[in-house]
């Protein structure tokens, strides 16, 4: 059930911040800038009804620019619809704003992401590793990051 | 029993017997600290349980590190948890002893990546490494019977116990 109704209620009032909407075997897709995911994610809480946010997540497209995407995946409770919403993140400035604020449970899945992918996310209220240790360094999920830890020599196959 | 026990105590007939008479007290007892980390934990509570039924072997599961002998490290470690088995064991009272159940515990096992321990050996002095992924319950109770014999191979136990030297392990 795509939701086109709400996708053109978001163009009309957010025409500039919207970069690209994909549609894929009925799922929407919604690019948007960075910027401004707070006021877009108010927007669609509030006047397109996705009142639940099921998943944050980062992802690391290493080699390309923007390096790092932050994905919302959006569902409104009422209609049953699904709605996904995704901004790009550079490396250099590795932080969005946070959307806690909008959907409380995006803590922890804001934590995870900071945890693991090495995002931050501006204005968090409580922003600390959430899997790896406290005094851990270095953010494993990344691409650049080595398999078995920084502090070993890579595996070597015995057929290599 | 070693005839160098002399030079220790003395009567060699009276500390021998006695040593043995405090390893068999202890390898017969075997207290492990209920610690489960994976599946190796399931296999270990299957080993507790009636078809195996650790207890006819005087092993008794207690719920705390100050009423433990020995810790079965049942599972993969994970750096982040590391420090916790640390404090579990450093509250184990003397003597005490490790065993690394399974793969995991003994070298990692597959998960050879960042987050895990790779063998609980480079932080704790294990006794014994049971193979296995995970170990069956025959698996685990052949580990303790091994770690049964090596405690009733110690010299000068009772000796240690009363303030004279130290526990001889070799054999």
């Amino acid at each position: 059930m795509c939701d086109q109704a709400s996708v053109e209620k978001l163009k009309a009032k957010f025409s500039s911040a919207v970069l690209d909407v994909i549609e894929f075997r009925g799922e929407l897709t919604v690019m948007v800038e960075k910027g401004r995911i707070v006021e877009i994610g108010t927007f669609l809480r509030d006047e397109c009804g996705y009142d639940f946010l099921c998943d944050l997540c980062g992802v690391d497209y290493m080699g390309q620019q923007p390096r790092f995407m932050v994905v919302y995946n959006l569902y409104n409770i009422t209609t049953k619809q699904r709605l996904r919403v995704k901004v790009g993140v550079d490396e250099q400035s590795a932080s969005v704003d946070t959307v806690s604020g909008i959907w409380s449970t995006a803590n922890w899945p804001e934590r995870e992401c900071w945890d693991l992918m090495g995002i931050s996310f501006n204005n968090h209220p409580d922003l600390r590793r959430i899997l790896m240790a406290a005094d851990w360094e270095g953010h494993p999920l990344r691409k650049d990051y080595p398999v078995q830890g920084p502090d070993r020599e890579p595996y070597q196959s015995r057929l290599s | 029993m070693g005839v160098e026990q002399n030079q220790t105590l003395g009567n060699g007939f009276i500390t021998t017997s006695l040593d043995k008479l405090v390893n068999w007290s202890r390898a017969k007892s075997l207290w492990p600290m209920t610690f489960g980390l994976a599946c190796c934990a399931i296999e270990m509570m299957a080993t507790g349980a009636a078809r195996f039924d650790l207890d006819r072997m005087g092993v008794l599961f207690r719920a705390s590190p100050r009423q433990s002998d020995v810790i079965i490290i049942a599972g993969t470690v994970t750096k982040k948890m590391m420090p916790v088995i640390k404090t579990v064991y450093e509250q184990m009272p003397e003597p005490k002893y490790v065993i690394a159940m399974g793969a995991c515990a003994s070298s990692g096992g597959v998960f050879d990546t960042y987050s895990v321990v790779q063998g609980i050996d480079q932080e704790l002095p294990v006794d014994v490494y049971i193979p296995g992924c995970p170990p069956r319950p025959e698996g685990l109770l052949y580990g303790l019977m091994k770690l049964q014999e090596k405690i009733m191979q110690e010299r000068n136990t009772f000796g240690a116990a009363i303030g004279f030297g130290e526990v001889v392990k070799d054999a």
